[in-house]
């Protein structure tokens, strides 16, 4: 799957380990919850990065003490209407500090990739066709004045004094 | 009222240009009419029975004489010359082409106006008690508190795909204009014993097919926590609001499910963590906002008009207005006047593009250029001398908006119904209709007194029946369509849900039915005083169910 990544594509060299499959001898690789949970010593004691990949519906409290561990999160979307990886996102950010890098996958489109960036994603795996198309020839239009603050790390400036107004500098 | 600046100029500019985006590719067909619903809601566009239907908000139910004028000319220029004010203080276009959709937001634009956030399950647009700023019975005006939620959620970045649509009224004053108990969040302005400015704070209120009254989660939320108390409701719903079933998705079945304290154990955790982390409301930005909606300059009056009192003496016609349509208003020698989108047998909430332009002339000349938008269909001019009254009377009996029906039974909510709207399974508008030339007589209008008609044409209950004093539902079996009638509904502080008094009723019949009602009512009420939902709650609904049925049996 193409990977977005600073306003670029980029190669992905993560592994993504199906989990019924043997974890590969090397290579930094990401599993999901539960896996990580049932095999959270034999992961972390691997010499390269370890990732997580959450599922919309997933809770943060069971991998929170880990989360200084991960080199990744990625969250998938089942559909684009099912908002709930934006408040894990937030909670990612702004609750826990986690500053690796946090990944959008499964229905990732362009009509919201505003609102994910805002939310604290820095990468985004899009499958849509159209989408990576979008992204290749920068033809995403999007607002980029805002009523609330982004999610910390996100780079965007207050043009003013008041609290909640920013401005996205661009889209990547 | 709210002046746009740079950035809110700035900002929807910007969401016109990405809707243009999206409106081109639909043109185009890169996006399918599936992939490009969920688009086209989050900026008010339905596709209804007929045609498109454009959603326009009216942020807190607050409009100027310009925004009306501009209102009127895209009625003229795009639909069929008329506009329908909706329960949401918002306005509907019915006869809508998608392209000219882009062109209609760019004429909305230049008088500050928007439909973002008009639907989709999103945070809706904030509406507010149409007499804020100008009621007599008012602690403080929600309109500042209102803009700024406005602003706060407009294109969330976390709360734009929540399980379900998000809706949140704001009222000011003890006597609640705004149906707050039947909003998701519904906030009242309060002050505690040291005199500070909070909210109660009642969550999980709704109609639709499970009506539900909110449950009160804080008895005071100081002001500044505002924003912070309400990203935290937000993110517990987001998170925790059933997905699986479009029909209890909404919050009040997430408050339900889980219990009114546990649910404010999950919103106060929330509240305590989030302290901190997001955005905060100084009161110096609380002071900004509060100064768009600072007092007109009112003029030094006497309480009394002699010009009012001459009128009321000499022009019955007048004095019937004067006792449905003119209400206190806080500052001497002034009032606020019901616009009345009920005349008898037509569609509640219509205006003709005409009769904007003559309400936004009467507004411009006598109520300092404001005009608000009630949920009950209605126009509203908030600032009127008292000693204008009758001018004001004389301008709007010209238009054909003097109807002094406010609160009677003609002044009736009716969805659209079956007529226009593609969930409908019955219609509503007709049986609205045939019901104002029923009580046409506007002696026996005021004989009856308060009553609150409310119409839906399917369980979704946009016509709010379920908080009728009579509330009639519009349903359909075997291609045919009948009328369930509910009795003692109110969407005020003394919020209930109606009671289902029987079996429905065909359209031939219902006209007759709610007459029934209302003349058992009449027999049995202890004095002329003793309104329709006060006797109703003495009785109790056997006398009514009796008169309805006896005959049947």
């Amino acid at each position: 799957m193409p990977l977005y990544r600073d306003g670029g594509f980029v190669e992905d060299d993560w592994l993504f380990p199906p989990d019924d499959a043997p974890l590969p001898a090397s290579g930094k690789v990401a599993v999901s919850k539960a896996r990580f949970s049932a095999e959270r010593d034999t992961l972390l004691a691997r010499s390269e990065a370890i990732g997580v990949v959450l599922e919309a519906g997933d809770r943060l409290d069971d991998i929170a003490a880990d989360l200084s561990r991960l080199a990744l999160i990625a969250i998938r979307f089942p559909k684009f209407g099912d908002g709930r990886p934006y408040s894990l996102a937030r909670l990612l950010r702004d609750r826990h500090g986690f500053r690796s890098e946090l990944r959008a996958t499964g229905d990732v489109l362009r009509d919201q990739i505003v609102p994910m960036l805002r939310a604290g994603f820095d990468a985004l795996e899009p499958s849509h066709p159209g989408t990576i198309a979008a992204l290749h020839e920068k033809r995403i239009v999007a607002v980029s004045h805002h009523y609330q603050p982004a999610a910390a790390g996100v780079s965007e400036k207050a043009p003013d004094r008041h609290p909640w107004r920013r401005i996205s500098v661009a889209l990547p | 009222m709210y002046r746009y600046d740079e950035f809110d100029r700035t900002f929807v500019l910007e969401r016109i240009a990405e809707f243009r985006d999206q409106v081109q590719r639909r043109l185009s067909g890169e996006l399918t009419e599936d992939q490009f619903k969920p688009l086209r809601l989050m900026n008010g566009v339905y596709l209804q029975l007929h045609a498109y239907m454009l959603r326009i908000a009216i942020p807190y139910g607050t409009l100027s004489s310009a925004q009306l004028r501009v209102l009127a000319q895209i009625a003229r220029d795009h639909d069929r010359g008329y506009g329908h004010f909706t329960t949401r203080q918002n306005l509907q276009f019915n006869w809508i082409a998608l392209k000219d959709v882009p062109e209609i937001l760019e004429k909305l634009a230049s008088v500050e106006m928007h439909a973002i956030q008009t639907s989709g399950n999103c945070i809706r647009n904030v509406t507010a008690d149409h007499f804020a700023g100008a009621a007599a019975d008012e602690i403080a005006d929600p309109r500042p508190y209102a803009e700024m939620l406005r602003q706060w959620s407009s294109l969330h970045p976390e709360f734009t795909f929540l399980p379900r649509k998000f809706k949140v009224a704001v009222t000011g004053a003890p006597h609640d204009r705004a149906a707050i108990k039947v909003h998701d969040i519904g906030l009242q302005l309060t002050r505690d014993d040291e005199g500070r400015l909070g909210f109660v704070v009642h969550v999980g209120g709704g109609q639709g097919r499970t009506p539900m009254i909110a449950e009160t989660i804080r008895d005071f939320l100081p002001e500044e926590d505002l924003l912070a108390y309400c990203e935290a409701i937000l993110r517990v719903y987001n998170l925790d609001g059933r997905r699986d079933n479009k029909y209890k998705a909404r919050i009040k079945i997430l408050v339900h499910e889980t219990g009114a304290a546990e649910f404010a154990a999950a919103v106060e955790a929330e509240f305590a963590a989030l302290k901190g982390e997001t955005a905060p409301l100084p009161p110096d930005e609380v002071a900004r906002i509060a100064a768009y909606f600072a007092p007109p300059a009112f003029a030094a009056m006497p309480a009394r008009s002699e010009a009012f009192d001459r009128a009321l003496h000499d022009d019955p016609a007048f004095a019937r207005f004067a006792a449905r349509n003119v209400h206190p208003h806080k500052v001497p020698g002034h009032a606020i006047v019901t616009v009345s989108l009920k005349p008898v047998g037509t569609p509640p909430g219509d205006a003709t593009a005409a009769q904007m332009e003559a309400v936004a002339d009467i507004a411009e000349r006598y109520s300092f250029g404001e005009i608000r938008v009630s949920h009950e269909q209605n126009l509203v001019l908030p600032h009127v001398r008292r000693d204008d009254l009758p001018a004001v009377f004389a301008a709007l009996s010209q238009a054909e908006l003097a109807t002094p029906n406010a609160g009677l039974v003609t002044d009736i909510i009716s969805c659209p119904g079956l007529d226009y709207c593609a969930l409908a399974t019955a219609r509503s508008i007709p049986v609205a209709e045939r019901l104002t030339e029923r009580f046409a007589d506007l002696d026996r209008q005021h004989a009856i007194g308060d009553l609150k008609i409310k119409i839906s044409g399917c369980i979704n209950a946009c016509g709010h029946h379920h908080v009728g004093h009579i509330g009639i539902l519009g349903l359909e079996r075997n291609g045919e369509e009948f009328y369930q009638i509910t009795l003692g509904g109110s969407g005020d502080e003394s919020c209930a849900i109606g009671e289902i008094v029987g079996k429905g009723f065909s359209s031939a019949e219902i006209v007759d039915a709610v007459e029934t009602v209302i003349d058992t009512y009449l027999g049995l009420r202890n004095a002329p005083q003793e309104t329709f939902l006060t006797a109703y709650r003495r009785v109790g609904e056997a006398p009514f169910r009796e008169a309805l049925y006896a005959a049947a049996q």
